[in-house]
């Protein structure tokens, strides 16, 4: 089963991610996500961090998901290729997020992503896809 | 993405319609600024349906503005121009962006293409070690928590201070790179801590350091007025925003914006455009973050600004006076800023929104410096790697049409992976190096990204902003080497 794929826009970039559940589409946002900022091929899972978050419904928690993994991009240059997501509902979710500090030496680091946004923003429980479009 | 299919009309040459009763909820028309031949491809992805979007905010007047670089943003069209009454309108992070106050400068040179050349290669090579760019960078400037909130209230002249430029610097920079009402208080903990490490960085994507020449000058004395004296003379730009610091502003208040909706019940078409009472809690807490970021942006810009000098001038060999570094113009395209402005005849205060869109005041105009009172406020349009970009004046039209704003670059007309499927980072370095202009880039795949070719011809764009009488061409520049981050 495919885990994403890129949609296209003229400035920026959009992506749609699948899973079994919805939990894991979430995960394959965020591996989607880190797979346009770097490739992830050769990032090692060498560092965890446990990402906690609470949003008021659904849309938002994906919202904050995603650009809670840029926050830790930005302070600790962190580049996430693993995810286990612990626990999860509609308003909170509870993350593993494994990878490696960004070595430009080693990691062939590709676009910036400033912001995931709200436009298009679409959480579909039916499915367990998920669509965002990021401000690049 | 489908084509836009929605209803517009000709008004003239450079106007084009959204009737408002395109859609049931549009307080306004929309109002977009293009050719015959931009309005075909304007149409095929849904940046027009973002224009009419815009149009159902509460408290907007006149139109919901698209200028000529209009393409298909979040929320927002990229190139939009949005006004809401202070006393009943709202405010919309998403009308300013995730890089609030994204901007650009142009400083002058006392020296000419055949002084320059000869070093391109050392000089651009200097500039791209001068300035950290590319992912994951961050910068020489060493913050304490402390200092954060220094910068994010005195922006620019924080930078000035501590020693990195000049005082002039100030009074050519638009609202002297220190936006009044910043309180630190309003940005959170998160957004500091990604500001700290990244004062001074170029950041990636379309941010640059550009050296170009001047090749066609239209108004002399504007021009002359400017510090732009010849053809041939060589000029510096700099172009970048806040970096993650706005980046996390826009998160954090885009987050509180769709919950104050619920309160204020407010409804709009796109999440994104969540917005609140300008006059609210919530509208006056994103204003004073908003203007903290956009400080640390100007902050960012001026620093960057003291790497560029510095190594410019070590490379050729002379004094920053001799070199006559001034700094022309600082403008920025992401900000929503209160304003005066004349609505059915009477002075209104207004929250003007643009997104993608640079001021233009005209001559005479309290807020422009005064050494450009008598021609205009200067307006930077920096276009895509390979071509030109331009130097504009503000204009009365400007004032009466578009809230006193007007364009803000060439505008992405092709998607990045389009790019990258028909460019290798190598075949774009290659082509420009042909044309004469020498790259550095931090990352291959993102310059192929920002292939030339992924944009509009800026000269056509200037056209209609020229041609609909919104500014005043004044120069046209042209790259000879270029640092893209």
């Amino acid at each position: 089963m495919k885990k994403y794929e890129l949609i296209e826009h003229t400035s920026d970039i959009g992506l749609l991610a699948y899973g079994k559940t919805l939990a894991e589409a979430f995960a394959n946002a965020a591996g989607g996500m880190f797979s346009i900022i770097a490739e992830l091929d050769n990032v090692k899972e060498a560092e965890s961090r446990r990402v906690e978050i609470s949003a008021d419904d659904v849309e938002g928690l994906l919202f904050e998901w995603l650009n809670s993994l840029l926050y830790y991009f930005d302070v600790e240059t962190l580049l996430f290729s693993g995810f286990e997501i612990m626990e999860f509902g509609d308003n909170r979710m509870v993350a593993e997020c494994r990878g490696e500090k960004c070595d430009p030496s080693r990691h062939r680091l590709k676009t910036g992503v400033k912001s995931a946004t709200y436009h298009m923003l679409e959480v579909d429980r039916q499915q367990n896809r998920v669509r965002v479009i990021f401000d690049i | 993405m489908p084509k836009w299919e929605g209803k517009l009309e000709k008004v003239d040459e450079f106007r084009w319609r959204i009737p408002k009763s395109y859609k049931k909820g549009m307080r306004v028309d929309g109002l977009i600024y293009a050719d015959e031949g931009m309005v075909r491809q304007i149409i095929d992805d849904q940046a027009p349906e973002q224009v009419a979007n815009v149009a159902f905010l509460p408290g907007i007047v006149g139109s919901s503005l698209a200028m000529p670089d209009i393409h298909w943003g979040y929320g927002f069209a990229i190139g939009g121009v949005a006004a809401m009454r202070v006393s009943d309108g709202v405010i919309s992070p998403g009308g300013v962006g995730f890089d609030i106050n994204c901007g650009v400068r142009i400083m002058r040179t006392n020296l000419t293409r055949e002084e320059v050349a000869p070093g391109i290669k050392e000089l651009i090579d200097a500039l791209f070690y001068a300035v950290p760019s590319g992912l994951g960078s961050k910068g020489k400037i060493k913050l304490s928590s402390r200092e954060i909130d220094e910068v994010l209230v005195r922006g620019s002249r924080w930078a000035v201070e501590k020693g990195y430029g000049r005082p002039e610097d100030l009074e050519t920079t638009e609202e002297r790179g220190e936006m009044k009402g910043a309180d630190p208080q309003r940005v959170s903990q998160r957004a500091k801590e990604r500001g700290i490490p990244q004062l001074g960085t170029l950041g990636s994507g379309n941010h640059f350091v550009e050296v170009a020449v001047v090749d066609e000058i239209y108004e002399p004395d504007i021009a002359r007025a400017m510090g732009m004296d010849r053809v041939g003379q060589v000029m510096l730009y700099v172009h970048c925003g806040s970096r993650g610091l706005g980046h996390q502003v826009a998160d954090d208040y885009i987050k509180e914006m769709v919950r104050a909706m619920q309160k204020y019940g407010i409804e709009v078409p796109d999440r994104q455009l969540a917005c609140a009472p300008v006059d609210s809690p919530e509208g006056k807490s994103y204003l004073a973050a908003m203007r903290c970021a956009a400080n640390y942006a100007w902050a960012n810009r001026q620093c960057i600004t003291y790497g560029v000098r510095e190594a410019f001038c070590r490379v050729m060999g002379m004094k920053e006076s001799e070199a006559g570094l001034q700094l022309i113009y600082d403008v920025t395209h992401n900000i929503a800023k209160i304003e005066d402005h004349e609505v059915d005849g009477k002075k209104e205060k207004l929250c003007v929104h643009r997104k993608g869109a640079t001021r233009a005041f005209p001559p005479g105009h309290p807020d422009i410096p005064q050494k450009y009172a008598n021609i205009g406020q200067p307006i930077l349009i920096p276009g895509d790697m390979g071509r030109a970009s331009y130097v504009l004046a503000g204009t009365e039209q400007a004032m009466k049409e578009t809230f006193g704003s007007t364009c803000h670059g060439a505008g992405r007309m092709q998607s990045r992976s389009a790019m990258k499927k028909q460019f290798s980072g190598r075949e774009v370095l290659s082509a420009l190096e042909a044309r004469g202009i020498t790259v550095r880039a931090g990352s291959m795949s993102g310059l192929a990204e920002e292939a030339p070719e992924a944009y509009k011809d800026v000269e056509s764009v200037v056209n209609v902003a020229h041609g609909a009488g919104i500014s005043k061409k004044v120069a046209r520049t042209r790259p000879i080497a270029v640092v893209k981050g």
